[in-house]
């Protein structure tokens, strides 16, 4: 039981964090700290270039193996990376969901073909992707998709007509993977493929939503017969494909998060010293539980990361995601009291946040996105805990 | 970055399972409860000759087994699951603490072997009854037995409270302060024998069965001067730490505890039918035990951390910086592990319905030392006030 990295690895730390300092100035200065979760929509085609930047240092990718153009660099290299990264304060990456969703799909699914014509553009910084999965009718329940995909058998290409919602930068996007139903006559799970989408084509329209920050970083996308560059697998195997993605999403960002959890947290702190909320009991039990949660999530993210053979199914990652949101979300309403009237008053009309506005607001989708903390709690509840699944309508 | 259990960590995690299991079963934990000692001195003896488990962490060159805490609290997780009844909390995470803090060589060598080899048990005693005001005080302040020079040594008066396993220790390790002195100022550290003279313990009965308290009255105790640990009048700080190791302890007893009531909860439920379904199957319940298997799993994880914390801060070669994180450490694992285990107590003794609340089932008694557990050494709020006072009052603030 350790809780010190090597020297080895302390060497890596330095390696990351002095190209950090030389890179992240310039006309990257002003992206410190910006292009977070509630600032996504911000400086992308700036962000896009300091993704250029990046593979140029070759630090995209770190964790894909050496023969598919990463560094293969090990998981606690990757959290190294992910810690500085978020301490020097670089902005947030436009090219996560091809880095981190799309390149390990792509690797452990893909043909050489397919390999070869994607994995280039997200190793160079080039191509971004975007997440096809939640429909209006496919929230909770991921499976119920109704978007069809339609094989013509004279030219053997798949055209996909339906509707997806909630996607991340789907305007700023190149490539979308779409998870739409190949055989008409299945229900939920089966008959699924998993398929990679152009976006550049008239067929696919894509409709910002406006959340109640007033921004907008989630997008409704609509394909009207759309072409589908590839069939990522045979088609049915859509939902393990899916499935096995969603396996690669949780895992090393998490202590990078957690940086920027703790510059939020540093902030709150300091307002609440400065305003005396901070000699206020309540406030201060709200405080101290705060810092304890987040360096509570620290460990059981260390555990998680550490793997173990031995201690069953992954109990400290099942419970990581209502952990963590449940926090985030307590910790925006905690700014909000601290700050007292003042979390009222707007950085600017008509409607632009303060930070800690949009924390507050942002991090409502928090326990929503990704599998809401109800679903969350069933997950535990039957893979933690063997307990009975959920009864299903259908 | 190698934060999980290592081999040698899981052996002991399994002997320790397969002996309590052996000895401490719920049956075995309602008789030891209700004999004279409130503990079977044959599983005592077993404990020790068999697995040596007082000895874990005493360093071998004193007649231990030289283990880090992680060790312990491993150990004391599973103490914490089947509730066993024991002098081994008082012993092991109390008495020997201050002893390895605070006493010179010598002394080590004169106390240390009789403790590692089984022969004695042991215990610390420091707070008087102002540990109950405000509903909690475990500082300094809370210290208020008195200690006297004389020219042959010391003489001690004065009540000492809450004193774990306090009338059954062989050995009793006694804060008092000069008198007239507060706070932190005047605090030394004695180690006296139960059977001297003036030394009255009188056992408190708790509602707590499982973990034995006493009250003991020092009047005109005679102790030579070789027998005060560290220096004249300054031995808080080593107290201080004594505590914060004793906490992390507690947290990993609750850590324990609150995993094996989630599991009796589970087990019960998916037993249980109602509506001819098993309740287990409804999300009121899954959404229940859900929320306690997160609370005990970052339970566990705080308990690993601190334990890494408090086995550097024994360590002859510790990491300092991490050894200077051990009263957050220890106020951060028992804040946590306090809320956990009683909010996992108490849902579980809900979810049993109407039979958790029968002396039958053994929920009610996991129930009842889950308050217990919380309430030493300060709960979850005094934890936190205590890490908002790092946080937010020092200049130089965490």
């Amino acid at each position: 039981m350790k809780l010190t990295f090597s020297a080895e690895d302390e060497r890596f730390r330095e390696e990351i964090a002095s190209w950090l300092k030389a890179n992240l100035c310039g006309e990257f200065e002003h992206l410190k700290f910006r292009g977070g979760p509630g600032d996504e929509h911000m400086f992308p085609e700036e962000r896009k270039r300091w993704e250029q930047q990046l593979a140029a240092g070759n630090w995209v990718g770190i964790g894909l193996p050496k023969e598919s153009g990463g560094r293969g660099a090990s998981i606690e290299q990757q959290v190294i990376f992910a810690e500085e990264y978020a301490r020097a304060g670089a902005p947030g990456r436009i090219g996560h969901i091809g880095e981190g969703l799309t390149a390990p799909t792509l690797i452990a699914f893909g043909s050489e073909e397919q390999k070869a014509k994607y994995l280039p553009g997200i190793l160079n910084g080039t191509e971004f992707w975007c997440q096809g999965y939640s429909e209006p009718s496919a929230g909770s329940d991921l499976a119920n998709v109704r978007t069809r995909a339609v094989q013509d058998a004279a030219t053997g290409e798949w055209r996909i007509t339906g509707q997806k919602i909630w996607t991340s930068l789907a305007h700023e996007s190149d490539w979308c993977f779409v998870i739409a139903r190949t055989d008409p006559n299945s229900v939920a799970h089966r008959g699924l493929g998993f398929f990679l989408v152009k976006m550049a084509q008239a067929e696919i329209t894509v409709q910002p939503i406006e959340q109640l920050t007033g921004t907008s970083e989630f997008n409704e996308v609509f394909f009207d017969d759309a072409i589908a560059a590839d069939l990522l697998g045979e088609p049915g195997e859509g939902w393990a494909i899916a499935m096995a993605l969603l396996g690669f999403e949780r895992g090393v960002s998490t202590l990078g998060q957690q940086m920027q959890f703790q510059n939020e947290l540093n902030e709150i702190i300091r307002i609440a010293r400065e305003n005396g909320a901070a000699t206020l009991p309540s406030i201060r039990q709200r405080l101290a539980e705060a810092h304890t949660g987040l360096r509570l999530m620290r460990y059981n993210a260390m555990r998680m990361l550490s793997k173990d053979e031995r201690s069953g199914p992954d109990s400290s990652a099942l419970v990581y995601k209502l952990h963590w949101s449940s926090w985030h979300r307590n910790l925006g309403a905690l700014a909000m009291d601290v700050l007292g009237p003042q979390a009222e008053m707007m950085d600017s009309a008509p409607y632009n946040l303060t930070r800690l506005q949009s924390l507050f607001l942002f991090t409502r989708s928090d326990t929503i996105y990704g599998g809401t903390n109800q679903i969350q709690r069933n997950i535990i509840a039957e893979r933690g805990l063997g307990m009975p699944k959920e009864a299903k309508g259908r | 970055m190698e934060f999980r259990l290592t081999d040698e960590q899981y052996m002991v995690r399994e002997s320790a399972q397969a002996f309590l299991a052996d000895v401490s079963s719920p049956e075995q934990v309602r008789k030891a409860m209700t004999q004279a000692a409130s503990y079977d001195p044959a599983v005592w003896q077993r404990l020790c000759n068999e697995l040596c488990l007082q000895a874990i962490t005493i360093p071998e060159e004193y007649g231990g087994l030289g283990m880090s805490y992680v060790y312990l609290a491993i150990v004391l997780e599973e103490m914490g699951r089947t509730l066993l009844c024991s002098p081994f909390l008082a012993t092991t995470a109390f008495a020997t603490n201050a002893i390895l803090l605070a006493a010179s060589d010598e002394q080590k060598q004169q106390l240390l072997p009789a403790i590692a080899e089984g022969s004695r048990t042991a215990t610390l005693a420091w707070t008087g009854p102002q540990a109950a005001r405000m509903g909690g005080t475990w500082g300094a302040e809370a210290i208020s037995a008195t200690w006297q020079a004389t020219d042959r040594g010391y003489v001690l008066d004065g009540e000492l409270n809450y004193v774990l396993d306090g009338d059954t220790a062989d050995l009793l390790i006694i804060a008092a302060r000069a008198a007239g002195s507060t706070g932190a100022a005047g605090v030394s550290l004695f180690a006296v024998a139960a059977a001297t003279a003036g030394v009255q313990a009188t056992w408190t009965p708790t509602m707590d069965q499982t973990r034995r308290q006493a009250t003991i009255s020092l009047n005109a105790v005679a102790v030579g001067s070789d027998m005060r640990l560290g220096a004249e009048g300054q031995a808080w700080p080593q107290l201080q730490k004594t505590l914060a190791l004793a906490k992390i302890a507690i947290a990993a007893e609750q850590s324990g505890i609150a995993t094996q009531t989630l599991d009796m909860a589970v087990a019960y439920t998916m037993e249980r039918e109602q509506f001819g379904r098993t309740i287990a199957s409804y999300q009121a319940i899954k959404h229940k035990a859900a929320d306690m298997k997160l609370k005990a799993e970052v339970a566990c994880s705080a308990v690993y951390y601190a334990a890494c914390v408090a086995s550097e801060v024994l360590a002859p070669e510790g990491d300092q910086a991490l050894a200077a994180e051990l009263e957050e450490a220890a106020a951060m694992a028992k804040g946590y592990c306090s809320d956990t285990v009683f909010y996992n107590a108490g849902s579980a003794l809900q979810l049993f319905g109407g039979v958790g609340f029968t002396a039958e089932y053994d929920i009610q008694l996991y129930f009842k030392r889950a308050k217990a557990s919380e309430l030493y050494l300060g709960n979850g709020a005094a934890q936190r006030e205590l890490i908002a006072a790092m946080l937010l009052d020092a200049e130089d603030a965490l």
